[in-house]
């Protein structure tokens, strides 16, 4: 185990800059999620961090030890692949005891390690089998076990979970948080999804065209957006965004369009009839007399909660309710944010104004 | 809705019991046996007539002209005690064997080297293609010249550079010759294998190349490990062809040498060709011919156990 630190690293393929100087300081032992949309960078920074890609500038050291032009077989990092690349002409225990083999370890020292592996994953029944006869879930576990068997310093995990189906992907993630638990490996973790984000990570980063947007604890994310694109990234189903004006002139309110009123908790200072982008989660609406007027133009309940679609001054909100009510289209609701919960974004820059 | 009229439904036609034609017209096979008769008949007009007929001739003393009288297996007792069959099937094996083994190894080397990136890539391939798209009897010509004893440019860049000072007699010397007809076949054979080869490494994904890298694999240790186990197939399925066309030879050898110098570039097909055409001896040359097939089959069962699907390859049993 050991610490990672990126620093101011960019990365550019021929004059197309890709990563524009990213700073990335994990700790020991934690579990962090790279997160963001398709070619954002998430992935050539993890492959970077694995030394499958050069590093263009700044350095990116494992430990006290700056790894820029080390091969990555000297990184000491197991790295589990999207489509978990388990080498098709050998059996599981052969997979997993590979970089083992090449290590020139012993075969009873191969034999220990891979049985150990095997038991942590519930893989033993499996260990002569080939990966053709293996099921989703099984590959996805003997990717990791063949990341496990080396006990290394990093584990990185580049989309692992992209290939399940939805149910076994909750189950992994769970597994895959335990295992993190268990082993307490400082683990490095790309994915677009931002529950699995949410869900699993002790800190996340969320990227976006090569550049870190936010980084920091799940709940801070979802709190403190610092920006209008995390705030939307982060969250599902995702944020309201109501473009508008700020009203300080007595009783702080937010105008939005076709002259929408919505509550404000504070203004931000000396902001008086400042163009801002007004955001509210879903789940932060409650149904109040004094609350503006929605159109409610499609239903969909799930069981635990309902989503509600509807029409805010012409602009489409999603509303979440815990409690079961009676809508149809059409309806006329009144939705309510919560001031406390309400944010505030700049509308040129996107930046958070609220505190 | 109510209030659209419904046309009439029509009389039911009357039900009759199906007659054995009927059932025959439903009857999928039936229809398979239509759709197959076509290639069925290239293949027996074109494949299974002349293989039939060529062994029933070395069974005969057909001459050209002239129809034979069932001898049974004269023809055979006769090759028996013949050196120069010996000789064409020790051609042939050494021929075969060494030009597979050549264009196998050199084949393999272009296909790794063509799935590296490099500039011109796609040039170079579509390079590598050249020696298959020309005519073989065009490029025995070339190697004829090449090779010719007089006007042969090895012969006179040699000369001019000190390093000889005769001429190098490449197809009059019996072992000058055998290496000149096995260097034009494998100069022809390598792209079929190199390019073969070069779609079989396509299949395999990088991604294990970079687990393996991950895994501490070194270059080598790629190509051991992941490449060769996993292009094994395709191995197998180049190299029954490429030794199936190597040991039937016949225009390399006939443009350049005619089997000579002093039969020591016979093949059995060239052999063949003398007797039974040449020599007018059908029955013979087609008993040269039939002693080709053990080989080819014995050839055929090596590779059909090569073939045979591995274990990792199998589906998705669990035994």
């Amino acid at each position: 185990m050991s610490s990672v630190q990126i620093r101011d690293v960019r990365k550019s393929f021929g004059n197309f800059e890709v990563l524009h100087g990213v700073t990335i300081p994990i700790e020991d032992g934690q579990f962090v999620v790279l997160v963001g949309p398709s070619g954002c960078g998430k992935s050539t920074l993890l492959r970077m961090l694995a030394g499958l890609e050069n590093i263009t500038s700044g350095t990116i050291s494992i430990g006290d030890r700056v790894v820029n032009n080390v091969q990555p077989k000297e990184r000491d990092i197991a790295m589990v692949f999207q489509n978990y690349a388990l080498y098709p002409h050998m059996t599981v225990a052969d997979n997993m005891g590979f970089s083992l083999k090449l290590r020139n370890a012993g075969a009873d020292e191969i034999n220990k390690r891979v049985k150990r592996a095997a038991e942590i994953l519930a893989l033993t029944p499996l260990l002569e089998r080939y990966p053709r006869q293996l099921s989703g879930g099984q590959r996805q576990r003997v990717a990791m076990g063949r990341a496990i068997v080396r006990d290394p310093q990093v584990f990185l995990f580049d989309e692992p979970l992209s290939n399940l189906d939805a149910k076994l992907r909750v189950a992994m993630r769970t597994e895959i948080k335990e295992l993190h638990q268990r082993l307490k490996t400082t683990t490095v973790y790309v994915t677009h999804d931002q529950i699995e984000a949410m869900t699993m990570a002790d800190k996340i980063v969320v990227m976006h065209d090569g550049i870190v947007e936010q980084m920091g604890t799940p709940l801070e994310l979802y709190d403190k957006p610092e920006n209008q694109f995390v705030a939307g990234f982060i969250g599902s189903p995702a944020m309201n965004f109501l473009k508008g004006t700020v009203r300080s002139n007595g009783v702080a309110t937010f105008e939005g369009p076709n002259g929408v009123k919505l509550p404000l908790k504070s203004a931000p200072t000396a902001s008086d009839g400042r163009p801002v982008v007004y955001g509210v989660r879903p789940e932060h609406f409650t149904i109040a007399d004094d609350g503006a007027e929605a159109e409610i133009i499609v239903v969909e309940p799930t069981g635990s909660e309902t989503q509600v679609f509807a029409k805010v001054g012409g602009e489409q909100v999603v509303a979440v309710f815990r409690e079961r009510h009676q809508f149809n289209p059409g309806d006329k609701i009144r939705l309510k944010p919560d001031p406390s919960l309400v944010h505030l974004f700049d509308d040129a820059t996107g930046k958070r104004l609220n505190a | 809705m109510a209030d659209i009229a419904l046309a009439p439904e029509k009389a039911k036609p009357k039900l009759r019991e199906a007659t054995s034609w009927d059932q025959l017209k439903h009857n999928k096979n039936w229809l398979g046996i239509w759709f197959m008769l076509p290639a069925m008949a290239f293949l027996v007009l074109f494949l299974a007539y002349p293989l039939g007929l060529g062994i029933w001739l070395s069974f005969t003393d057909t001459k050209i002209g002239r129809v034979g009288q069932f001898i049974a297996f004269e023809n055979y007792e006769w090759l028996w005690d013949d050196g120069i069959f010996w000789l064409s099937i020790f051609n042939t094996l050494l021929y075969t064997f060494l030009a597979s083994a050549i264009k196998f190894a050199i084949g393999l080397y272009l296909a790794l080297l063509l799935n590296e990136n490099m500039p011109f890539k796609a040039m170079l391939r579509a390079m590598v293609l050249v020696p298959f798209i020309v005519p073989t009897v065009l490029s025995a010509l070339a190697f004829w010249w090449i090779f010719d004893s007089q006007f042969s440019i090895i012969s006179w860049s040699l000369r001019h550079l000190g390093l000889i000072s005769q001429n190098i007699n490449f197809l009059g010397d019996t072992t000058w010759a055998r290496v000149c007809v096995i260097f034009a076949n494998i100069w022809r054979g390598v792209p079929f294998v190199a390019i073969t080869l070069l779609a079989g490494l396509q299949t395999v994904s990088p991604s294990l190349y970079e687990a393996a890298t991950l895994d501490g694999a070194t270059r080598w240790q790629n190509f051991r490990y992941i490449t060769y186990p996993l292009l094994t197939p395709i191995i197998a399925v180049v190299m029954t062809f490429s030794v199936l066309f190597t040991f039937t030879d016949f225009q390399l050898i006939w443009a350049m040498t005619r089997g000579g110098p002093v039969n020591a570039t016979h093949l059995m097909a060239t052999l063949s060709y003398q007797r039974a055409i040449i020599a007018g001896q059908l029955g013979e040359g087609a008993a040269i011919s039939s002693a080709m097939i053990p080989f080819l089959l014995a050839a055929i069962m090596v590779s059909w156990f090569g073939l045979q699907r591995r274990k990792w390859q199998q589906g998705e049993s669990n035994d």
